[in-house]
């Protein structure tokens, strides 16, 4: 028999890395390798490229991102499971971190907390039951001058958030 | 958990070219190398900082924060682990303010651990238990019932299950993970990057949330894990724990000897408690391993006591005989007789001997001695024929001595490391971690091989190139590399006119240098695309120092010796020789192969691969020994089989090999062996061979041996008898006696003796003895009066041979061709977890990994041949066929087929071909033609091997169905 073509590039290796992710997210993991490989200290940037695609690091992304760039699992998973930010679910339609720090607590962060959970009927890392709201802590915005501070998906912040002001934010969510 | 033996300086030496610092460390002035740190420097002062996350063997990490010292004029408390030394430092050690520090530290510790300590298997070993009583921890004001990893329910509040409590993992055969123990040091983590460069494990989550996982959170076992076992020892609690330590409790007292498996030699202790071995902890002292080892060393040793190990000797009078148990004697004599009955009706030259590349330097001394001196030929031949026979030829023909060049150490100043024919990462796993960590250090890496092994692209490893040529065609690419050096300008000329012969340099070069050598015209033979010839070229020629390492798909082909030549041609001729960081390195296949071809196992070669033909060489001997030899070269392995089959070869004495498994084209073998009168076989197990045996002589595994081994660096070690053989005699013993049976007398005390009569006789092994082996730890040979101590790096001044010779080294394509009737083309190799034939591994938990030979194929191949992952597949070659389950796997080209021999029942050397190397004759493994076909059934040949096998089987003695290795 004829030799056939001969085989370049890289080995794959079994199971393929990635193979149980969607066509989509797969793209976007691939898109964000692509964008930051060259990069000194590219995981990072490649799991935030990730994220702010999908709005999460799904468990199958961590072998792609690893065999792309020729670490381990391990190595990938560490760093992913070290940073909070990275999340693990796909998330609600929106994000609210909201601030946990010193300086809103002193200002009534912990009751507007009490308040957050019940009204949503979750607790931090949970997810409304319709899908609308994820809730997650953050320890400092940067805002402290005027807390209790909210963020709502990662760009919206808002300052002096009253119980009657977070109800108000989220049926606008809602709506 | 660390050698019961061994102590821990904390951090590793550092190598400062000679500047030493001076400090003082409570009182005591010290001088140590630059760079060293302050916790290595008081401990080499005797002074002993508590510490946990450090350890020597992997570089500070300064998490535990338990070894803080004061230094004068330093503000705070540092680490001493991650401080260096500077001159004039004055370090305080202990006052009650760090007194203070420590036990706070230790208070944290203890309040998320467990308090079972008395039934804790790391008990009187803990390096927590210990910590907890130098800093004098007296009481945890935290209690234990916050929040832990340590309970199963939360505290108090009955089944309410604690969401931190993880399982022990048990997965690995050899250790358990219990994470309930874990302090989260990271010694674990760390030994796995830097020592084995797997990578495997990580630190998960952060702060109280931080858990050791196997890759992503899974079981060690379906992890990357390798099971080097670094981690068990790098664990300073019971978290990381042998299996064994848990069964049988702490050792007593431990011994210094050498792995029994592949030619890296690793320097291990054996931990006993009275003659029983709880583990074997890698030496930190090994001058191979330094400290580290693989899941055979470490772990797959329980064949040692494995219950199919045959401890009387047994003689019948046919093999379709049951054997009979009889006394040492009686064995010796009736094999005596039988060897003096067959000389005398069929002549001298009709018995023989083959030695064993597992067995000691001296145990093989004394069997060559015994053919030249008892049997009266030269007779004697041994399993380096099927391996590195063409090392010695081409490397004797071109530099003058049949060895490698180099130490292992030396690939740490490589860098461009070429790795030709080997899978090192599977068949010498610790010198592969010396090598990747060198790789990730930032040497180049070029790998020639057909098939994509680990190497050419793993974690943080990438090759530059992987030329992946046709099984076959070895000398081409060796030609198309040699052919850019010459074309290019690229040799080293100062280095070839001052070191080597310039007639033989200049008739090379005109070869080489002719255009049908060039990568263009040799890549329709090789398959490797010429500018990556062209490039890979120039990196080994200009990239600094460059090393070739090249293993069995190197020396397993029609023109093994040939390529062997052409290695040495290339490495001269760039001047990649004869200095630290360069060389050609043969990894050698197993334990001792080195040792049994110095020991003058070859049918033309006496001791020190001195040929048999030479008169003033032989009377030497003859002297020494006091029996006129014969100057007559004596038969190889292939031509005792040949001789056998024609009748004039009738008996033969095999120390501890398989030639009934490991030789090629299996069905010629065991017809051969079939026509022997008398078959001694010496061997631990009923192996393949012993089943074609008349007289079994029980033999002992390395742990009831005192002798040495030689590594493939040249490096002789002490193996240590850690137990009594369990046949009550010495192998060499037995060999001793058969001798003085067959009337020539042998009178050695002990091994020890045998090591000073080949000092005497060998001029490259003149100053070696056993002491001298137990004052320095390892020898490298030569070793003589001009290198009392050994030689680790050879032909520095000059070649051993004075000038090196450049051979031409012409392409001859093997008579194996593919054809429409044998389309694709079988290559072999080994995997990780088993060794060799498998007599040893296949009888530990290593099974856990590599329960059978599998046969790799390429997508495309399998497809066309309608062949599914796991499917029974039939391999027929013109020697015969056999069938195994088939991996579908794009590591192999398509064209190509692998699969690796560690299982009897696969008979993979059912298929191999009588094709050999034209010089040495040995077997061309390498390249079998055949076909793979989809099939529902063993071949007729494992019908009636399994049939023949069971029938064997029953004939033992003791015979017990459940024993059987066979499937």
């Amino acid at each position: 028999m004829k030799q056939a073509r001969r085989q370049q590039g890289v080995i794959p290796i079994r199971p393929v890395p990635g193979a149980n992710l969607p066509a989509g997210q797969r793209d976007a993991v691939l898109a964000a390798v692509g964008s930051h490989r060259d990069r000194p200290g590219n995981l990072l940037p490649i799991l935030h490229a990730v994220q702010d695609a999908l709005g999460f690091v799904p468990s199958d992304a961590i072998a792609l991102i690893a065999f792309e760039l020729n670490l381990t699992r391990a190595e990938v998973h560490g760093v992913v499971s070290f940073y909070h930010w990275y999340r693990g679910e796909k998330p609600g339609r929106h994000v609210m971190h909201l601030c946990r720090a010193e300086a809103c607590q002193s200002v009534g962060a912990a009751a507007l907390e009490a308040h957050v959970k019940q009204s949503l009927g979750i607790e931090f890392h949970g997810t409304t039951p319709d899908g609308a709201v994820t809730l997650e802590p953050v320890y400092c915005l940067g805002n402290c001058a005027l807390g209790p501070n909210l963020l709502i998906d990662g760009d919206k912040l808002c300052a002096r958030v009253t119980p009657a002001r977070f109800d108000q934010l989220v049926g606008d969510m809602r709506a | 958990m660390r050698s019961i033996a061994e102590d821990d300086l904390g951090t590793p030496a550092r190598d400062s070219d000679g500047t030493l610092v001076t400090l003082t460390i409570d009182g005591r002035e010290i001088s140590v190398p630059a760079g060293t740190s302050v916790m290595r420097a008081a401990a080499l002062a005797d002074l002993k900082i508590p510490k946990l996350c450090a350890t020597d063997q992997l570089e500070a990490f300064g998490s535990c924060r338990l070894c803080l010292v004061q230094i004068e004029g330093v503000k705070g408390y540092p680490a001493s682990c991650t401080t260096p030394v500077a001159a004039g430092m004055k370090v305080t050690t202990q006052n009650d303010k760090l007194a203070q520090l420590r036990r706070g530290v230790m208070e944290l510790y203890i309040s998320d651990h467990p308090l079972d300590c008395l039934t804790c298997p790391a008990n009187g070993h803990c390096e927590l238990q210990d910590m907890a009583g130098a800093v004098g921890l007296r009481e945890v004001r935290y209690g234990y019932d916050g929040d832990n990893h340590v309970h199963k329910y939360v505290p108090g509040k009955g089944t309410v299950p604690n969401p931190r409590f993880v399982e022990k993992d048990q997965s690995n055969p050899y250790f358990t993970f219990d994470p309930s123990k874990c302090i989260v040091c990271s010694r674990c983590v760390r030994a796995c990057d830097e020592q084995q460069g797997t990578l495997a494990l990580t630190v998960q989550g952060r702060g109280f949330d931080s858990k050791i996982a196997a890759s992503v959170d899974e079981s060690f076992l379906s992890s990357e894990c390798v099971s080097c076992g670094a981690c068990v020892q790098a664990c300073p609690t019971a978290t990381l724990t042998e299996k064994s330590v848990i069964d049988k409790g702490q050792a007593e007292h431990s011994t210094v000897t050498t792995c029994a498996y592949c030619g890296v030699g690793c320097s291990f202790r054996a931990e006993m408690r009275g003659e029983e071995v709880i583990r074997m902890v890698p030496n930190k002292d090994g001058q191979a391993n330094h400290g580290h080892s693989c899941v055979k060393g470490r772990f797959a040793i329980g064949y040692a006591t494995h219950k199919d190990r045959i401890n009387t000797p047994m003689i019948r009078a046919r093999i379709t005989d049951p054997w009979r148990e009889v006394t040492w004697d009686e064995a010796i004599a009736h094999a005596a007789s039988e060897f003096k009955r067959i000389q005398a009706k069929y002549g001298r030259d009709s018995v023989g001997a083959i030695t064993s590349s597992r067995c000691t330097n001296e145990e093989v001394y004394v069997v060559q001695k015994l053919v030249r001196a008892a049997f009266g030929n030269n007779n004697v031949d041994t399993c380096a024929r099927v391996c590195h026979s063409p090392t010695g030829y081409g490397l004797k023909q071109t530099l003058g001595e049949s060895a490698g060049t180099q130490t292992f150490d030396s690939v740490m100043q490589a860098d461009v490391i070429v790795v030709i024919g080997a899978n090192p990462t599977d068949g010498h796993p610790v010198f592969a971690s010396q090598m990747k960590r060198r790789l990730r250090q930032g040497a180049k890496l070029i790998v020639a091989d057909p098939r994509r092994i680990d190497l050419v692209r793993t974690p943080h490893v990438q090759a530059t190139h992987h030329l992946a040529l046709r099984p076959g065609t070895n000398v081409a690419l060796i030609n198309a590399l040699a052919h850019v050096v010459v074309a290019e300008g690229l040799v080293k000329e100062d280095f070839v006119r001052a070191r080597c012969e310039v007639d033989s340099f200049e008739k090379w070069r005109a070869f080489v240098a002719h255009e049908r050598n060039s990568p263009e015209a040799m890549e329709t033979v090789t398959g490797v695309p010429a500018g990556e010839i062209r490039a890979a070229a120039r990196l080994y020629a200009t990239g600094g120092n460059a090393a070739i390492y090249y293993g069995l798909g190197v020396t397993e082909h029609s023109q093994g010796s040939t390529m062997v030549m052409g290695i040495a041609n290339l490495a001269m001729a760039t001047g990649n020789i004869g200095r630290e960081g360069t060389g050609v390195n043969p990894l050698r296949g197993q334990n001792n192969v080195q040792g049994s071809c110095d020991m003058g196992s070859f049918p033309h070669e006496l001791p020190g691969y001195r040929h048999v033909s030479n008169d003033e060489v032989r009377e030497t001997f003859e002297a020494e020994w006091g029996v006129k030899l014969s100057p007559e070269q004596g038969l190889r392995i292939p031509n005792m089989f040949e001789a056998a089959l024609d009748g004039e070869f009738k008996g033969l004495y095999v120390q501890g090999e398989d030639i009934a498994q490991s030789d090629p084209n299996t069905q010629h073998v065991t017809a051969s062996l079939s026509a022997l009168e008398c078959m001694v076989v010496q061997d631990l197990f009923l192996n393949e061979t012993a089943k074609f045996a008349h007289v079994f002589l029980p033999g002992s595994s390395f742990l009831e041996k005192d002798g040495t081994f030689t590594n493939a660096e040249r490096r002789i070690s002490r193996v240590r008898m850690v137990m009594r053989p369990k046949s009550g005699v010495g192998e060499w013993e037995a060999t001793q006696r058969l001798s003085n049976a067959l009337g020539y007398p042998m009178n050695y005390t002990h091994p020890s003796e045998i090591m000073d009569e080949i000092a005497r006789l060998t001029p490259t092994f003149q100053g070696v003895s056993f002491d001298k082996i137990d004052r320095l730890g390892s020898i490298q040979w030569p070793c003589n009066e001009q290198a009392p101590e050994g030689t680790p790096l050879m032909h520095v001044d000059e070649f051993v041979r004075g000038k090196g010779r450049f051979l031409v080294t012409e392409y001859v394509p093997t008579t194996e061709k593919v054809n429409a009737r044998y389309p694709l083309i079988l290559t072999t190799g080994r995997i990780l977890s088993q060794y060799n034939v498998g007599a040893q591994t296949r009888r530990t938990e290593n099974l856990t990994w590599h329960s059978e030979d599998r046969m790799e194929i390429h997508p495309h191949d399998a497809e066309v041949r309608g062949i599914a992952e796991g499917d029974w597949v039939g391999v027929t070659s013109r020697a015969g066929d056999t069938v195994m389950r088939a991996t579908i796997t794009p590591r192999v080209q398509p064209g190509v087929v692998y699969t690796t021999f560690h299982h009897p029942f696969s008979g993979a050397n059912v298929i191999t071909t009588d094709n050999s190397d034209w010089a040495t004759n040995c077997p061309e493994y390498k390249v079998t033609a055949v076909e793979v076909a989809r099939v529902s059934q063993p071949s007729q040949w494992q019908q009636r091997y399994r049939e023949f096998s069971e029938r064997q089987e029953s004939l033992l003695p003791t015979h017990d169905p459940s024993s059987m290795a066979v499937r």
